[in-house]
Parts: structure tokens; sequence; C-alpha cells
């Protein structure tokens, strides 16, 4: 990092540790407070939290509070130490997705060369932890949950992947922060004043990307796993208090995760057409830019979630392998001859 | 006479029991499931044995009786008005409904017959009955299938409906309204013009639903198809209202059973019928009932009669002997009741009907071989209330 | 059948509930519409800071109006949960007028109504012959403990001052609206 001090390696990293926990609990506390409570409430002609604070922005602490006092609970016949570790799983992989995320020129957790094809890697890991949940949980409604979501997220990796792969193709590098840059420095048929955010150019991928993102985030449409008039919760079921908090803060993380690659491959990252690519006060503007698209793409993800019923679990993979996965073929064949052509 | 001893029987049933206990632990072939007496998507307490395979099921046993709180039993020693406040929560959705069958064949033993605004009036709180149960019907079969703002959305415009009843009756789940010979109090002023308002306001709501819920994709390829029950298995079954009409049947007990006092023969109405027979043909008659009932609602409001609202009978009620029993078409089906009296102030028996127990009792037969998602649909879309089951 | 509408349904259900967000977000008209006031807009009432009126006929709680009340013990006997609980007894009152026979009254001891068994159906208000009993719509009276759920004769008495005049009918109706009774007119 090319800041005006220099810091040891230990200060630095512990700089870094605190800023990906802010990673992980600012958009989650932000997307459930803004979206979970307000928007949806909104949407249903209700107001939402209001007690807490003014007009409820407080109750973010009182369910804070209220998960820390409560009873730990692990069902009898459960496997214990399965059942306390699959939460930290997921946390984990959501946790080393931000890593990859640019935040700014310089304002970076790391900067690998494999940056995108690592990201996508990693989240699989959720898979793990989702269905060591359901399978540890001794609970029929469990697994059945734990094992519809292993089938869907496996199922919906591959559409991501290849929605990805067009706008690999199109930047030229597989880095996070090369990709922001040729978005930064593109130009559309010899129009360099908005540069070239790959939204334009690949918006059939985007649309296969955000379709993948929600099913990989067990969102409705796509919410099989943690159907709720159904299973009750799935693979969540038992879990309660400070656990099932876990898997909350888990999810909307991972929403806000997801989100940043989406903002960060299609529509130019922390870089705002007119500013400075390589200036120092870009570190702090970039992750406030890049919260705002994030902010944007999780506005999408939240409104389709509230609005839609779900699909049953063969009419989801249906969906993926006959529906997604040619369509994503096709948007690689089309960019890849008009990169040529062009 | 048998050989057997009692001894020896019961001894024989209580291995039977046990058996069957044993019996349902150790099945190893398939998962046996329990959608247990509590669950989010069977409306109450119903309990369903379900043993799959995989996601597949291979049988469905519903097992009812977890509400069960002795209704046959409870009117044997009252009188018809405090019968008439027990029975408004059978159905406890469809508020007015559950009276007016009861207070019909009552009205039927004692031979006397409400004036005709009473008629007007108790059909007109029929129908909004029938309005606000099926309304939430339509909100809710969104929640089922995991739209949770279609729920909010029929909770919301329910509120004008029971706001009406409230005004007239004074309660908004259990009115109470109905007396025999009549009904308790007149109509307050001003509740007509607001009705109508009202009424325009549920056919927007029906609107709303039908492009939030009817025109959306995902919501036709989880309905359509799923849960085909043709006419014959419906009607053997005992399916009453609105599940057989999605088979095809053209029955409605309003039209067709010649209830006479009810004034349905002076209207101009419709019977809405679907081929189909699948969840999405249940869903599509119940939103055209909807809509029919707001515009019978119009009419009656517009033909109101004027006159008493209670006809002459004595104080205190004793309904000569006999036995007398009137079905009607309540929102959820065909209920009727068959009351035994023998002369007193109270019946001597009542047996009650109801149309959530034929309708549920199909679901061993539909639910084969479907998996476990639509499970949740068809039992969503045959529409029971678990009070009105187990009584 | 309805006919296959052009846009996709999948679109059109995305506006219904964005329609419905904007309705609650911008209920305002006018100048004011680019403000925010979801508290206007929203269909849901913030209870303990403001609270909805019941109509007149709502049935909240009982009243009891002591003088005209005669022992007849007919709401008790009527009631389906028999959750009014009467005593009373009789005593000679001095006659009307002079050398007449003094006559018995009945006075009431106890009437208590159990509201955690009441259910509000209303056949004691109905079949009282005196008009001792009315409704009226408040339902504030939560108590902590359940006991606490058995009105006496001077907590009935108090609920009258909260008795509602009677509604005037629609049109067309041959009812007669009802006066309540004065206090004291007995």
């Amino acid at each position: 990092m090319t800041l005006a001090i220099h810091l040891a390696y230990w200060q630095q990293t512990i700089i870094k540790s605190i800023a990906v926990l802010l990673c992980l609990l600012l958009p989650a506390g932000a997307f459930v407070n803004l979206f979970l409570f307000k928007m949806s409430s909104f949407m249903q002609s209700r107001l939402g939290p209001m007690e807490a604070g003014p007009h409820g922005q407080l109750q973010l602490l009182a369910e804070l509070g209220k998960s820390f006092q409560k009873e730990d609970i692990v069902p009898t016949k459960a496997d214990e130490k399965l059942f306390k570790l699959a939460p930290y799983l997921i946390v984990a992989s959501v946790l080393l997705v931000y890593v990859v995320v640019p935040f700014g020129p310089d304002a970076y957790f790391t900067n690998l060369d494999v940056g995108i094809f690592y990201a996508l890697a990693v989240s699989s890991i959720s898979v793990i932890g989702v269905l060591i949940a359901g399978w540890a949980s001794a609970n029929k409604y469990s697994l059945l949950g734990g094992l519809r979501a292993a089938g869907q997220l496996i199922a919906y990796e591959l559409p991501m992947v290849l929605a990805v792969v067009g706008v690999v193709i199109q930047a030229g590098t597989l880095n996070m922060q090369g990709i922001v840059v040729a978005q930064a420095n593109g130009e559309i048929f010899g129009f360099g004043a908005l540069g070239n955010p790959f939204i334009l150019t690949q918006l059939l991928g985007f649309i296969i990307f955000l379709v993948a993102a929600q099913a990989e985030l067990t969102q409705t449409p796509f919410d099989m796993p943690v159907a709720e008039s159904e299973i009750v919760a799935g693979y969540m079921t038992e879990y309660s208090g400070m656990r099932f908090l876990l898997f909350f803060i888990a999810e909307f993380a991972s929403v806000g995760a997801f989100a940043a690659l989406a903002a960060t491959l299609f529509l130019g990252g922390w870089y705002l057409p007119g500013l400075d690519l390589t200036a120092n006060y870009m570190n702090v503007l970039g992750p406030l830019i890049l919260f705002a698209k994030i902010i944007v793409i999780a506005g999408i993800i939240f409104f389709v979630r509230f609005t839609y019923p779900r699909f049953r679990e063969d009419q989801l993979q249906k969906v993926a392998w006959t529906f997604l996965i040619p369509l994503s073929l096709v948007n690689i064949f089309a960019t890849a001859i008009l990169k040529v052509l062009f | 006479m048998t050989a057997v001893s009692e001894r020896q029987q019961l001894q024989y049933i209580a291995g039977q029991a046990a058996d069957a206990r044993v019996n349902v632990e150790l099945e190893t072939e398939g998962m046996t499931l329990n959608l247990g007496p509590q669950h989010p998507a069977t409306h109450g307490t119903l309990r369903i044995i379900v043993r799959l395979d995989g996601e597949q099921v291979i049988s469905a046993d519903p097992v009812m009786g977890y509400m069960h709180r002795g209704y046959e039993k409870l009117v044997e020693v009252r009188t018809y008005p405090q019968i008439t406040t027990l029975i408004n929560r059978i159905d406890w959705l469809s508020s007015f409904a559950n009276e007016v069958p009861f207070i019909l064949a009552a009205e039927k033993l004692m031979e006397v017959e409400a004036p005709p605004r009473a008629q007007w009036i108790r059909t007109i709180l029929f129908e909004m009955a029938r309005v606000a149960n099926i309304g939430l019907f339509l909100g809710e079969m969104g929640l089922q299938l995991g739209a949770m703002t279609a729920a909010f959305y029929a909770f919301r415009d329910r509120e004008f409906v029971l706001n009406q009843i409230e005004a007239v009756t004074g309660g908004r789940f259990h009115p109470n309204f109905d007396r025999i010979g009549g009904l308790k109090d007149d109509l307050p002023k001003g509740w007509i013009d607001e009705t109508k308002r009202v009424m325009q306001r549920m056919r927007e709501f029906c609107d709303e639903m039908e492009v939030l819920l009817l025109g959306n994709e995902i919501f036709e390829a989880r309905m359509r198809g799923i849960g085909v029950i043709p006419a014959e298995v419906g009607l053997s079954y005992g399916l009453s209202g609105a599940n057989i009409r999605a088979s095809g049947v053209d029955w409605d007990i309003r039209r067709d059973s010649k209830l006479s006092p009810l004034p349905y023969d002076q209207l101009d109405w419709t019977v809405w019928t679907h081929p189909d027979g699948d969840s999405f043909a249940r869903y599509w008659v119940r939103m055209q009932e909807t809509r029919e009932a707001t515009k019978l609602v119009d009419q009656l409001l517009d033909g109101l009669p004027g006159g008493s609202i209670m006809a002459k009978v004595p104080r205190i009620i004793k309904v000569p002997e006999g036995e007398a029993y009137v079905e009607t078409e309540n929102p959820l089906g065909a209920m009727g009741y068959y009351i035994i009296s023998k002369g007193d102030l109270g019946p001597f028996r009542v047996k009650i009907r109801s149309a959530s127990f034929n309708n549920v009792s199909i679901a061993p037969w539909v639910l084969r071989g479907v998996y476990v998602p639509d499970i949740i649909t068809i039992l969503g879309s045959l529409y029971f209330i678990l009070g009105d089951i187990d009584r | 059948m309805p006919p296959k509408p052009k846009v996709p349904g999948l679109i059109k259900g995305l506006g219904v509930t964005f329609k419905e967000m904007t309705k609650t977000m911008f209920p305002n008209e006018g100048i004011k519409k680019i403000i925010p006031a979801p508290s206007k807009g929203a269909h849901t009432v913030q209870y303990p800071h403001v609270k909805e009126a019941p109509p007149t006929r709502a049935r909240g709680v009982i009243a009891l109006l002591e003088e005209n009340c005669t022992v007849c013990m007919l709401c008790a006997r009527s009631c389906p949960d028999w959750c009014i609980y009467i005593e009373g007894h009789k005593y000679k009152a001095p006659p009307r007028r002079e050398g007449g026979k003094p006559r018995t009254v009945s006075a009431l001891d106890r009437f208590d109504i159990d509201y955690a068994l009441c259910m509000y159906c209303g056949i004691c208000v109905e079949v009282c012959p005196f008009d001792a009993l009315f409704w009226t719509p408040e339902y504030e009276y939560s108590e902590p403990r359940i006991a606490d759920l058995l009105h006496d004769k001077e907590r009935l008495g108090e609920w009258m001052d909260t008795v509602p005049e009677y509604e005037a009918y629609e049109a067309g109706s041959e009812a007669k609206v009802k006066k309540l009774p004065k206090k004291g007119a007995k």
C-alpha cells in the first residue's frame, strides 16, 4: 500500500483484519436495515420497525442484543462439532470473496492475478457449510433443505462462471483491478468519455450473472433450500441465537459480495467516468462509489426477492441447465467473434 | 356371536396398534416426514404423515383432530341463540356464513320466514363473508408459494370488508347477527355507499392479484398441471365449492338447490367453472367467484327492499319437533346443519356437515407421486380451514 | 381465460410491487409529491401513539346501569359461557303512596362479568328486558393477571360513561333508533 506513512507488516494486518470484518458487517447491516426492514415494508404498505430509534434505525442493535442473550441450543441427536462448525464455514467463504474486490487504486486486500477465478472458486465453499448444517442438524427438514441447496448451488455455478467469461474476454485479464482499468480506459465505438462499462456490451451476461447470483444466494425465486412455508428455514431450522445470526449475516454479506463482484465486472467498480484513475483521494472516494453501486444491485436482488413466488427444485434445475447455460455459451461465442472482428 | 372373548378382542386390537406404531418408525424404504401439527403451511393444526422417496411422495395420510372442540356435544346443552354464537367459530374466516344454514334449518322447522329485507341483508353479509374469505385465499396462495407480498395485500384489503361487517354487526370475525326470524339490527346510516366503495376496492384488489400472481410465469409453472382432480373422483370424495367447479362440474347450491328464502334467483350472476381441475384452475375459479360476489353485493345493495328485519317470533323460542337439513354454498364449499329437535329450547342433536372435512379427505389420493413442494401447493389450493375440519 | 399479456407477467408483477412501494413512500399530492412521507402512506397505524376509533356498534366491553337492573337473572341464564355472576336479595320498600302495601324490591349485591370467559356475543345485552346492559367500543382493558379480568359492579358502572349514542338507520328501514336511558331515570 502506498500511504503517506509507513506501516509495519503487523500493523497492516490488523488494519486489514478490521477492514474485512467491516466489509462483512457493513453490507449486511445496511441491507438488512434498508431493504429487509424498510423496502419490503413499504412494498407491503406498512412501516417496518419504528420504535427502536428514529424510524427504527437502531433495530439492528436490538436484534444483536436479543441474539446475544439467547440460549445456545444444540439438538440431542445432532453432531455437535459439525453443527457448531457449519456457520463459520459459510462466513469464511464470504470473507474470502471480499479479499479480491478492489475498493480503490491502492485500496485492496490483495491483488491476485487470477482475481475473478479465485472469487468464483471460493464462493463454492459455502456449499459445504450448507450441507454440513443440513446433515448435522439431525432434522429431516434440515436434511431436505441441505440437499436441495447442494444441488442448486452447484448447478448455478456454471452459468455464473460462463457469464463472467464474456467479461474476461473483453477485458483481456482475470485481474479484478485490471478489469476496472479496462472499463475505465475503454471506448465504445470510438466514444471514450464514458469509458466502457461492460454492462452495455455484455447485457446478456449481466442478466445471466444476476439470475445465477440470485440462485447462489438462495433468494426467492430460487430459495427452495430455505423455503419458508414448507420446510421452515431449511438447513437453518435448528440454529438459534448467535449461530442463526451468523447464518443471517453471512447471507446478507454474501449478497454484498456478489453485488460487489457484479459492480466491479459490469458497472465499472470503484471508478466513475471523469475521475482520476491513480489519484490518492480515490482511495477514500472509491469505496463510497463502490458501495453506492452495491446498493443499486442489491436493490434489484431484493426487489425480485420480495415479489416472486419460488421455483420447484426440478424447475430450478431445468432453468439452469437447459436455459441459462446455452444462453451463456451463445454470449461467449458472440463476444469472442465480436472481439476478433473489432 | 363370536367365540372370541372381549378380553381377547382388546388384546388383539392393542397388538395391532403397537404394530402400527413400530411400523411407522422402522420403515426403511423411504423417509417418513411429519408435516406436523405445527407447520406454517397447513392452515392450522393438520398433521400429514408423508412417506417420501427422495423428494417424491409415496403415500400421505392426514391426521385430523388436533383442533377438535366438540361442537356437536357443546350444542346439546345450549339454546338456539347460544348456539348461533358458538358456530361463528367453526370456520373463522367466513364469519357470517357459518350461521346462515343453521338459522335457515331452524326457521324451516319453525315454519317461519324472515321478511324480505332481512333475507336480502343476510345475503349481502353472506356474500361479503365470501369476498373476505376468498380474497384472503387469493393473497395467501402466493404466500404458500413464497411470494410474501401478495399475502400482505390480501390482509390489507380484507380489512375494509371487515370494517364494514363490524359497522353493522359489532364484530369483525364473529358477527353473531342472524336470529331465528330475521336479524338482530338494521343497517346504520351511510353503510350502503361505503360498502359499494369497498366492493370497488376489492375488485381492484382482484385485478392486482391477477397481475401479481396469475400472470406470473413462475406461478403458472408451479400451479398448472399440479394436483389434477378429475370430476368423478372429486364427486366421489365429496368435494364441493370451488374445488369441484374447477374440475368442470357445474354445481352451485345457491343456484341449484332453490334456497327459496335467499334471493339468488332474482339477481343476475354466473357460476364459473374451469375444465382443467388442477391447482391453477382452482385459483382462477376462486378469483372469478370473488369478483362475482362483489357484483352480487352491488346488485343486492341497489335493490334492497324496505321493511322490518324481524318476523313475529315469540320471545323465548322453542322449535317444534322434527328434523331439518339445510345446506348452503359457503366460501369453502357446501356446509350443512342437520337439526333434530324435540321441542325444547335447544336442539336434541345437531350434525354439522363441514366443507373442509371432505375437501381434505382427498389428500391421500391426490398427493401420490407428487414432489414435496407440490404438497403445499395442492393443499393450499384445496383451501381448508382447520376449524372447519375438526369442529 | 384471460388473454396472454404482451409484457411478460414477471415484469408486470415487479411493476405492482414497485407501484405499492411508491404509493407508500410518496402519498402527498401537489408540490410536496417528492418528499417521502411513509407514515402517511402506509396502511398501518402505529398503535400506542395513534389509535383508530372503532365503529359505534363495536363490541368492546359491556357496561351496567345498576338502577335498571331488577335481578331477573335472564342475562346470566342466557350466556353461552355462564360468565355472569349475579347475587341479589329482596327487601321491602316503603309504599309509593300513603296507605299502600309495602313493595318488594330486588337489590343487586353482586354483578360480575368474567371477561376471561366472555365470548362477546351480546346475548346478555340483547335479552335484558330493562335496558340495564349496554355495549361500548372500549377495548383497552387488558390486565397482567387473569383474575383481574373479572369486572365487578363498580367497574361495570364506570364503563357507562363510554357508551355511545345509538346511530341513525339507513333509509328504507322501519327500525326506530333507541335512546340511551339517562342516569337516575328510574
